[in-house]
């Protein structure tokens, strides 16, 4: 039996970092990692654009847990509760979106309102002295919102959201902060980000930590997805610059960002033949000006880099071709539904989010012409660890590169070593 | 002559006069095509200005302008994918599954500009080493004739299960 300690070989000074691949197929350490990861962390529940009028709700189980958000009609205020009546436990949100006056549980008919107080209950007389109707009220996670991303945590003693975020945040800033700016320079009046409704809804038989590597990993990108590197040259597209530059950056707590220059066009702002040419001044346009607005260096990382960000233990926002926000929830050691959105900013040309939507399908989700692959290559991982005989995986990739490239390891080696310390929190 | 006949009788055709057995035959053709990887073929029962939408299946509705879907492919995006489904390459088809398509309940709805509304269940079998997936809704054709032949301007495709679940991808063509 192995001890958790035993789990990551992590010696910078031999440039050597390894995991067990027992952490990927242990049913003991899964789940240990719902108690000490999932139980603990910030996990993210969704976005405030996903409920914009009072009494709109959204379903979604996080890390297990059934949950609701709704607006409220009193206050227009967010809530989130788990979604069990507080009399004998059905869901009580049975729809994954919609709109509610209030909320009745089906079962008994207790019914509470959008902020979760109980506001009415048949034959309530029959309870005698305990009852206390006020105790009954739905219960919350805690809760924080950060420019619009709803994150909970199960976790009473958890810092708060900002903290937690720690690099992250300033990424999360830059996607949010580019495409809402470049928006705006074509018309936008409202500002801010939304979800577009439609859900990339699919599961992976694979291990979740497979997909929070494979989210990040430049080292990949070329032979897996070389299908789609032809698609692109074959519509034109110049592969010159090819995948380079960029790096990959440890943002501390586990998380990580993998930023690097890429074929692909963004509709922020590098435009390609797949566009068409009729948008083509307009995007560079949008490039010009976010780089006057937000300066050489900013703007220059928004307009011409491609980013990956992970947010640990299971957010992935993608500001690659089109802006992705993907979570994965791990069921069992080797299976994990991943559910995928697109976040676009408010009021964009119509044209550009075509174009953008667009984008997005080229590559990504469960038809594009990329992430079929990547389905591929985490359950093949997941299958070929069953060999046993094998027992490390050896992540240590550009230890005596500085700055570490995007086809380094050193910000997926961030996720292991946040992975490693919560796992070892308690022993 | 058998041969020779039916290719007069489809020269003489016009999409109100079109049965549905013959429309059947059109559907259980591609999906013919489709199971035995016949690619090239398939493709040339497409106009040039077709059309192949699956929406997310949570959002049957779905506009692909507005909203986010799995597929929205045009004529030339579709040669792109057998493009990629013909390469050895493309990971998650290679080698590629065996499907089973199954076509059913074929309806002819009239002919709407120009073109001869079809509706008609499916349910898409796929296997491949240890998957086991199945995709199970509706169609929505949009059929046009050109140059006698049936073909297809839209292809609309509406999955019932809730989610994708358990399949990781639509790596095939449904």
């Amino acid at each position: 039996m192995l001890h958790v300690n035993d789990f990551v070989i992590d010696k910078p000074e031999e440039e050597l970092f390894a995991y067990h691949r027992s952490t990927m197929t242990s049913p003991e350490i899964f789940a240990l990692e719902q108690e000490r990861i999932f139980e603990t962390c910030w996990l993210y529940l969704g976005h405030e654009s996903e409920i914009p009028n009072p009494g709109d709700f959204v379903r979604r189980d996080i890390a297990g847990r059934p949950i609701f958000f709704v607006r409220s009609r009193k206050t227009g205020k967010i809530n989130v509760f788990y979604n069990t009546c507080t009399h004998r436990g059905a869901t009580i949100c049975r729809q994954d979106v919609g709109n509610a006056r209030s909320l009745q549980c089906f079962y008994h008919a207790w019914t509470f309102n959008t902020d979760g107080e109980l506001i009415g209950v048949p034959d309530e007389e029959s309870y005698g002295g305990y009852w206390d109707r006020k105790q009954m009220a739905l219960q919350s996670p805690r809760v924080e919102n950060y420019r619009g991303f709803l994150f909970v945590t199960f976790n009473p003693e958890a810092e708060d959201l900002i903290t937690y975020l720690a690099g992250a945040r300033q990424y999360i800033d830059d996607v949010v902060d580019g495409a809402e700016e470049g928006a705006r320079l074509f018309g936008s009046q409202e500002g801010g980000m939304e979800i577009l409704k439609g859900t990339h809804a699919y599961a992976v038989q694979a291990n979740w930590k497979l997909l929070a590597e494979n989210s990040v990993d430049g080292y990949h990108l070329g032979p897996t997805h070389e299908t789609y590197m032809t698609f692109l040259k074959n519509q034109g597209v110049s592969m010159k610059g090819g995948l380079s530059g960029g790096e990959g950056k440890d943002l501390g707590n586990g998380h990580g960002v993998l930023e690097n220059v890429a074929p692909w066009g963004r509709p922020i702002a590098q435009w390609i033949p797949l566009f068409g040419e009729a948008s083509k001044p307009d995007i560079e346009r949008i490039h010009d000006y976010l780089l006057e607005k937000f300066g050489e260096e900013r703007g220059r990382r928004m307009t011409e880099l491609s980013r990956n960000l992970l947010v640990f233990p299971n957010l992935v926002i993608n500001d690659i071709m089109a802006i992705t926000v993907r979570t994965f929830n791990p069921i069992a050691p080797d299976h994990m539904e991943v559910t995928q959105k697109e976040l676009v900013p408010k009021g964009e040309r119509p044209d550009l989010k075509a174009l953008r939507l667009d984008s997005y399908l080229t590559f990504l989700g469960p038809g594009g012409f990329a992430s079929p692959d990547d389905t591929e290559a985490m359950e093949a991982c997941q299958q070929g660890f069953q060999a046993k005989a094998v027992e490390w995986t050896y992540m240590s990739r550009g230890f005596h590169h500085h700055p570490p490239g995007y086809t380094d390891e050193h910000h997926m080696r961030a996720f292991w070593r946040g992975w490693y310390r919560r796992m070892l929190a308690e022993e | 002559m058998q041969k020779e006949r039916s290719e007069v009788n489809t020269l003489e055709k016009s999409l109100e006069s079109m049965s549905r057995q013959e429309v059947e035959d059109f559907l259980y053709k591609e999906g013919d095509l489709l199971d035995h990887w016949k690619l090239d073929e398939w493709l040339t029962l497409y106009t040039a200005d077709a059309q192949y939408l699956i929406p997310t299946n949570d959002l049957r509705s779905g506009d692909p302008e507005n909203d986010l879907v799995y597929i929205n492919h045009d004529f030339e995006r579709l040669q792109a994918l057998t493009v990629r489904l013909k390469d050895r390459r493309a990971h998650r088809e290679y080698p590629w599954s065996n499907t089973t398509h199954l076509v059913t309940n074929v309806r002819l709805l009239g002919v709407e500009e120009e073109c001869l509304v079809v509706t008609a269940n499916f349910l898409v079998w796929r296997f491949r080493n240890k998957d086991t997936d199945y995709f199970v809704g509706h169609y929505r054709y949009a059929l046009q004739l050109v140059g006698g032949q049936l073909k297809i301007r839209s292809k609309h495709i509406l999955m019932d299960m809730t989610s994708l679940r358990p399949a990781g991808a639509i790596s095939i063509i449904l």
